[in-house]
C-alpha cells in the first residue's frame, strides 16, 4: 500500500515537466555548466559527446541517473543537489532528442 | 634602410587605404571570447573601451588565445578544432582553418614561427606555421597498444620546445621543435593519474601538471629533465573527503608571488600555497568555493580567485603578504575569467550570465566600468605575447 503510493508519487514527479522558466534555467545549465566538460555544442570535450546519435541506445532513466548521481571515479559530478529527478529526466530526454 | 623604406611606405599606404586614418600600436589591445556566439570583442585598455566585434569563429567554449611576437596577430583555439588568426589592427579574421574535431588549447613557439594545438579528439598535438597556418608536424598522443590520449596543459618552453600532458595515459611529453624536419619527443611515463592542466613557471624552468585522479602535482625541471618527474604536495587532501568537481580548475594563470606560488586545490574549497624554493606546502587559503583561476596581480601582491559552479558569482581577493582576505566581490553570475592589465592597476572580469565585462581598480577594489558583451569568457591582452607559457 505504502510502496504503491510511493511508486505512484515518484511516477507523478517523474512525469511533471519543469515550468517554462525553469526549463530556460536548465537549458542555460546544460549549455554553460555541462558545456564546460561536454562542449558548448555538446560534441564532447573532457566528457563524451551528448548528442542524439551517441545517446539513442541509452535509456533516458539511465542517463537521468548519471546526471543525478554522477559517475564515481570519473570527472562526471552528481548534479542531484541542483536538479530533481523530474528535471534530470527532462534533461535526459532533451539530450536524446537534441537540444536545438 | 633603402630597402626598408619602400616597404614601410607601402604598409602605411595600405593601412590608410583600409580606413585607418591614424597609425595605431597594439600594445594596449586585447580580445574577449564571446563563447555562445562564436565571436570576439576587440578591447583597448588605455581608455577601457570596446573597439569592435569579430564574428564567425565557431564553437568557442573553452577557447583561448596566444599572440604573435609583434602583437599584430592573435591565434584563437576553439573547441571545434578551429584555429583562427585574427588581425588586431584591422579587427578581422586573417585566416581560419579547422584542424581537428575537438581541441582544447594552444601555444606559440619561442621563435614565434610555430603554433601548436592540443586536441581531445583525435588526441595529439598538431603544429602549424604561424604565418600561413599550414600544417608542419603531427605529434600523435598514442600510448599502450595504439590507444590515443586526450592532450592537456600544452605550453611553450625555451629551446623552441612544447611541453604537454596526456590525460588518459598519465604522461608528460616534451617536443623539441628546433629541427622542424625531425621533431624529437621525449616521454615521461607514470607521472600520476589524469593530469588535467599544467603550467610553466614564468622563467620557463618548471613544468607542473595538476592531477585529477589522485592528490598532488607532477613537477618536471626542464633544466634537468634527466632527473625525471617528481610528485609535489603528494597528500594535500589525504584525510578529507573530496567533493565533486563541477568545473576543472585552470593552472595557466598560476600565481607566483615572491617565493610563494598559489594553486587551486581540486575538489576542495582551498587554495594551496607552495614554497617555490623546495616545492613544499607552505599553507592554505580557506575560500568559499572550489577555485578555478587563481591569478596574481602582476606585482604579486594580491591574488584574485574565482570559483566553480555553484559559487561562480564571486571573486575573493587575498593579500599575499599577510594571507588575509582583503575583500569578496560579487560581480554577478558566471564569473569566468580575470585578466590584469600589464602593470596590474586594473583587472578585467567576464560575467557570463549577466553578459558583462567589468573593470576593477585593484587598489580601491571598486568597479570602474561595465560594458556589454555576449556570454563573455576568456579575456586575453596582447602583452601575453612576451611571456613564456602564455
Ligand atoms: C567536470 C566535467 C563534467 C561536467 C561539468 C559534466 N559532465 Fe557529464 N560526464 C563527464 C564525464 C567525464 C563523463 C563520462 C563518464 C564515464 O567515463 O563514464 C560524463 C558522462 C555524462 C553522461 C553519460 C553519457 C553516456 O554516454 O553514457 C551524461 C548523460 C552526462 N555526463 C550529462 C551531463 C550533464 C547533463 C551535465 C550538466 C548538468 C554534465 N554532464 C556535466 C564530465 C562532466
Amino acid at each position: 500500500m505504502l510502496a504503491s503510493a510511493l511508486a505512484l508519487s515518484t511516477f507523478a514527479i517523474a512525469q511533471a515537466e519543469p515550468n517554462p522558466e525553469r526549463q530556460q534555467e536548465l537549458r542555460q545549465l546544460l549549455l554553460h555548466d555541462c558545456g564546460s566538460c561536454h562542449g558548448l555544442t555538446l560534441k564532447g570535450g573532457l566528457g563524451p559527446p551528448l548528442l542524439p546519435t551517441t545517446l539513442h541506445d541509452k535509456p533516458a532513466e539511465y542517463l537521468a541517473a548519471t546526471i543525478r548521481y554522477g559517475r564515481p571515479g570519473t570527472p562526471m559530478p552528481p548534479w542531484g543537489p541542483f536538479v530533481s529527478d523530474a528535471e534530470a529526466m527532462w534533461l535526459a530526454k532533451l539530450l536524446k532528442e537534441g537540444v536545438q | 634602410m633603402t630597402r626598408i623604406r619602400p616597404i614601410l611606405t607601402a604598409l602605411l599606404l595600405g593601412l590608410t587605404a583600409v580606413g585607418h586614418a591614424e597609425t595605431r600600436a597594439t600594445g594596449d589591445l586585447g580580445l574577449v571570447i564571446e563563447r555562445a556566439d562564436g565571436g570576439l570583442k576587440m578591447i583597448e585598455t588605455s581608455g577601457n573601451t570596446v573597439l569592435s566585434s569579430i564574428e564567425g569563429l565557431g564553437d568557442l567554449s573553452h577557447a583561448s588565445a596566444v599572440f604573435s611576437r609583434d602583437e599584430r596577430f592573435a591565434y584563437i583555439f576553439g573547441r571545434d578544432g578551429g584555429l583562427t588568426k585574427v588581425d588586431m589592427l584591422q579587427g578581422k579574421i586573417a585566416k581560419r582553418i579547422v584542424q581537428s574535431g575537438n581541441s582544447i588549447g594552444g601555444a606559440i613557439s619561442q621563435d614565434g614561427r610555430l603554433v601548436a594545438v592540443s586536441n581531445y579528439e583525435p588526441g595529439g598535438v598538431r603544429i602549424f606555421d604561424a604565418d600561413t597556418l599550414e600544417s608542419v608536424a603531427d605529434l600523435p598522443a598514442d600510448y599502450g597498444d595504439g590507444k590515443l590520449s586526450k592532450v592537456v596543459g600544452l605550453v611553450d618552453a625555451p629551446g623552441n620546445r612544447f611541453v604537454y600532458s596526456l590525460w588518459d595515459a598519465g604522461e608528460i611529453r616534451i617536443a623539441d621543435m628546433s629541427d622542424l624536419a625531425n621533431p624529437k619527443v621525449r616521454k615521461f611515463e607514470n607521472i600520476g593519474k589524469q593530469p588535467y592542466d599544467a603550467l610553466i613557471t614564468p622563467d620557463g624552468r618548471y613544468y607542473i601538471a595538476g592531477l585529477f585522479g589522485e592528490d598532488g602535482l607532477a613537477l618536471l625541471d626542464l633544466w634537468q629533465p634527466d632527473q625525471g618527474v617528481r610528485r609535489i604536495l603528494p597528500d594535500y587532501g589525504r584525510n578529507d573527503e573530496k567533493m565533486p568537481v563541477y568545473k576543472m580548475p585552470h593552472l595557466e594563470g598560476w600565481a607566483m608571488a615572491g617565493d610563494r606560488a598559489f594553486v587551486p586545490a581540486v575538489g576542495r574549497n582551498q587554495v594551496l600555497i607552495v614554497n617555490s624554493n623546495d616545492w613544499s606546502e607552505a599553507g592554505r587559503l580557506e575560500v568559499s568555493g572550489q577555485p578555478v583561476f587563481v591569478m596574481a596581480r602582476p606585482d604579486g601582491r594580491q591574488v584574485w580567485i574565482n570559483f566553480a559552479f555553484p559559487n561562480n558569482d564571486r571573486i575573493e581577493v587575498f593579500d599575499t603578504l599577510t594571507l588575509e582576505r582583503i575583500t569578496t566581490l560579487h560581480p554577478g553570475k558566471g564569473v569566468l575569467h580575470m585578466e590584469f592589465e600589464p602593470r596590474g592597476e586594473e583587472v578585467w572580469v567576464s560575467v557570463r550570465d549577466d553578459d558583462q565585462l567589468q573593470i576593477y581598480d585593484t587598489a580601491t577594489l571598486k568597479q570602474v566600468k561595465t560594458m556589454p558583451a555576449r556570454k563573455p569568457s576568456g579575456i586575453f591582452l596582447t602583452h601575453r605575447a612576451h611571456k613564456i607559457g602564455l
